[in-house]
């Protein structure tokens, strides 16, 4: 039998002083076999892309993170699984916790995905990795980041307090930012007993929490077991990751990167309305899910052929603006994972009940979960319909790539001057925004007054196409 | 560009209107070239001399020294990326700029590196594990610069030119023979202390070389937005005479260094070579030139790449036999394992070795300091030791 060990290889700091960086791809597989200093990942730090190479020959047993993953520096990546001789390829036997590479003995016949049970940590922490700062706790004086003490909570909870998951607490009101004080020595012992500093009452001079007053602490655990559960529930934490992530990033990019405008229209909607009731009475719409959007939309391609203008891209990286002479019309659609904008293909040449079907299409996709990536490129110009929450008006973020968005009212009963008498009316507000680095304001303005002006007059399409 | 085209004799006819006379203190042509990016041999009347004795056997080895830094580079690249050195400045496109210069040295010459000589501190017989250490983070300083002459790697930009000058003009005071060399990049040349010691070196007409590897990057800023002149028409005007070299033909490095070492030896002052070369890589590990960095740059010195080039020289001579390209590859990978086993096995420093080499004689202050350290590391309630170094 060939005694094998696996030996991990924990993220270093591949800069100055990095604390972090994201596997673009993996260039390896499981059962692998790889060479020493053979390029085994693409990883993106602050600083530059790099290749990983290698530090073993031997077999890839696991890989830790996916592609796309943020990793804090010093943590495991990938296993090998290499033969004991193998090791010469590191010189002799590495000495312990000198460096990334991680060895961990394992039975020389245990099956490849084994490696995930051997997550065991080093006994001492990676010299190196993320040098200028021990990463984790060595026995070394750590210095923790001031203001960030409800984060430090859940790395020590206490261990007799079952209910102490790591749910992060709230600062008690008298909290400061400032850390509690202590001395190194007791801060380690306060550590290693797993105890919080923050809950414990200092008796020394000026408030100093002395070695007697934590091991006082321990012993009576229960003077302190109520305080964390019972605060815990004020607040819900959740990871921000996948939809969440995105979305924030895309308005993040838009809202400081694209000067935006938005404008308001009120508009008198009864004849639209009208119009929507006798379409929905017609057979050959039979079958057919008419609403305010599918006409708001269709009235906005129509706008849209005399002001070509909103649809259109800033392109930065090649300095040109791009003009689309077709439509994809998104639509912002709040769906279980969060915030998407789907588009529908070529919106522009779309009959009414084609423009029905496609939108029925895309909600119900998008409900779902189900939108494929390519229905969510490529849009040139977008609707969100903030009226079906009952909204008015409000100032919506680019979908970024475009040039413009509208976000559609509710409709509703409203006082209104006709024939310069009071009437009751459907009226209706549309909000633009617009990407005034290649839209002016009149070009939104007059793209608004003809959307505005269809939707009070449906007729008025006949001045248009 | 002012900087790499080669040519002899650019200096030819009267100058033209806002064109300058011919520099008298600049010598060797507008680049002094003796093998050709298509590894021919050029012949310069004026510098063939001085490589005359360079035959078969020594062209091998100088072959031999740059494929071996090369090899040193990429595989300290790799400990970086491994963890295992926590930064590294790669030499790679400076294998001969680095040879040709350290092997024109006496082991009496004394030399003072910048942090990117790597390669002239494995020709000067430094340990790979003293090379590696520093950049491991396991000590602040490599080797004993008294055995083998070879001044600590300085991180400050330049200031290595003042220590070699100031050492220079201690030689001319001992009345030695001795010569200095410091090495620094194109972007030093804008450091005040560059220049300051060429004042002092013109001055004491000092024993000393200034090499210049102009690799065109300090950093991310183009050599050319540094210097409106060519580098080596820097030091003219502090009277000091300059050489400009092609720093990727080991051979034409070699013939500047020795005539800038004897002039050195023989009183007759300071020189400045620039030795035009290429970064090829990054700074260091911790930098992405594709950020700032013309990729077809990096092409066009790739044509002119140094090994390639003596390469093939051996090849057209017939020299590059399977017994000499199999030495050569046996050697940079024994090497290569050394620095990576020598790496990985070096024994981390100790709390209190920090101490160690303030003072070279006991101090009641250190020990205080150290002894205060030593209890305040005991309240920990762990062994205290002294470590390796």
């Amino acid at each position: 039998m060939t005694a094998t060990m696996i030996k991990e290889f924990r993220l270093p700091d591949l800069g100055e002083g990095l604390t972090e960086s994201e596997i673009l791809s993996w260039k390896v597989a499981v059962g692998d076999t790889v060479t020493l200093n053979q390029v085994i990942a693409e990883v993106e730090t602050a600083k530059a892309v790099v290749e990983l190479p290698s530090p073993f020959a031997g077999t890839v047993a696991a890989l830790h993170e996916q592609p796309g993953t943020v990793v804090e520096v010093g943590k495991r990546i990938v296993s090998f699984e290499v033969d004991d001789a193998g090791s010469s390829n590191r010189g002799s036997t590495p000495a312990a916790g000198n460096g990334s590479a991680v060895e961990t003995s394992a039975n020389g016949s245990a099956p490849a995905g084994a490696a995930d049970a051997v997550g065991s940590p080093a006994k001492r922490e990676p010299n190196l990795v993320g040098y200028g700062a021990v990463v984790e706790h060595t026995g070394r004086p750590t210095r923790r980041a001031r203001g960030q003490v409800q984060e430090a909570h859940p790395k020590a909870p206490v261990p007799e307090q079952p209910r102490s998951a790591p749910v992060a607490v709230p600062e008690p009101e008298t909290a400061s930012a400032e850390r509690p004080r202590s001395t190194p020595p007791v801060r380690k012992l306060a550590r290693d007993l797993g105890i919080d500093l923050e809950q414990v009452p200092g008796t020394g001079p000026g408030g100093l929490i002395t070695r007697e007053d934590v091991q006082g602490f321990t012993s009576t655990p229960e003077t302190v077991s109520e305080a964390p559960a019972a605060r815990g529930e004020r607040e819900t934490r959740t990871a921000i990751k996948g939809v969440r992530k995105f979305t924030a990033a895309a308005m993040v990019q838009s809202a400081f990167t694209a000067p935006h405008v938005t404008e308001f229209l009120t508009v008198d909607v009864t004849a639209t309305m009208e119009l929507l009731g006798r379409i929905k009475g017609n057979k050959a719409f039979e079958g057919y899910k008419l609403t305010p959007l599918t006409i708001a939309a269709k009235a906005m391609l129509v706008a849209l052929r005399n002001n070509p203008t909103v649809n259109s891209r800033w392109d930065e990286a090649n300095q040109e603006i791009v003009q689309f002479n077709y439509v994809n019309l998104g639509i912002a659609a709040a769906t279980p994972r969060g915030l998407t904008v789907p588009n529908i293909k070529d919106a522009d040449q779309l009959t009414l009940r084609e423009l029905s079907t496609a939108l029925t299409e895309l909600t119900d996709t998008a409900r779902a979960g189900k939108t494929s990536p390519s229905d969510l490129s490529g849009g040139t110009i977008s609707i969100t319909n903030i009226g079906v929450f009952g909204i008015d008006a409000g100032t919506p973020i680019l979908n970024p790539g475009e040039a413009a968005i509208v976000a559609l009212g509710a409709v509703r009963k409203a006082p209104w001057v006709v024939n310069d008498e009071l009437a009751v009316r459907q009226v209706m507000s549309l909000s633009l925004s617009f990407d005034h680095r290649l839209v002016d304001g009149e070009q939104g303005s007059r793209f608004l007054a003809d959307l505005g002006a269809i939707l009070s007059d449906p007729a008025m399409v006949m001045t248009m196409i | 560009m002012l900087t790499d085209q080669a040519g002899k004799g650019v200096h030819q006819g009267t100058p033209g209107p806002g064109q300058s006379a011919p520099n008298p203190l600049r010598t060797g042509g507008n680049l002094l070239q003796l093998v050709s990016p298509e590894g021919d041999r050029i012949s310069h009347p004026e510098f063939d001399v001085w490589v005359k004795d360079i035959g078969d056997e020594q062209l091998c080895s100088l072959y031999e020294d740059m494929t071996v830094i090369r090899r040193i580079d990429a595989e300290a690249t790799a400990l970086q990326r491994q963890g295992e050195l926590a930064l590294w400045p790669p030499l790679l496109g400076q294998e001969a700029a680095q040879i040709g210069s350290s092997r024109s040295l006496r082991d009496d010459d004394f030399v003072f590196p910048s942090y990117r000589e790597s390669g002239v501190a494995y020709v000067r017989g430094a340990h790979l594990s003293e090379i590696a250490r520093v950049w491991r983070g396991n000590a602040s300083y490599g080797w004993d610069p008294q055995r083998i002459n070879l001044a600590t790697p300085q991180i400050i930009i330049g200031s290595q030119s003042l220590h070699a000058t100031g050492y220079a003009m201690g030689v001319q005071l001992d009345g030695a023979s001795t010569a200095v060399l410091a090495y620094f990049g194109d972007g030093a040349t804008s450091e005040g202390d560059v220049n300051e010691a060429m004042v002092f070196a013109a001055s004491y007409q000092a024993p000393v070389v200034f090499f210049c590897q102009n690799n065109h990057w300090a950093i991310s800023e183009p050599v050319r937005i540094q210097s409106h002149v060519q580098l080596a028409d820097r030091p003219t005007g502090f009277g000091i005479p300059s050489m400009r070299v092609d720093g990727n033909d080991v051979m034409a490095v070699m013939a500047a260094t020795r005539v800038a070492l004897d002039r050195a030896r023989k009183g007759g002052g300071p020189t400045f070579i620039e030795a035009v070369t290429y970064r090829m890589g990054p700074h260091t590990t911790a930098d992405d030139p594709t950020r700032y960095r013309d990729p077809n740059e990096l092409e066009d010195w790739a044509a002119k790449d140094p090994i390639l080039r003596l390469h093939k020289l051996l090849e057209a001579k017939g020299l590059l036999t399977e017994d000499v390209a199999a030495r050569v590859k046996a050697k940079a990978d024994a090497v290569a394992a050394e620095l990576r086993s020598s790496c990985i096995d070096m024994p981390d420093p100790q709390p209190l070795d920090v101490f160690n080499h303030v003072y070279s004689t006991p101090n009641s202050w250190i020990e205080r300091q150290k002894d205060h350290y030593s209890r305040y590391l005991n309240s920990f309630n762990q062994p205290v030791e002294e470590g390796a170094l």
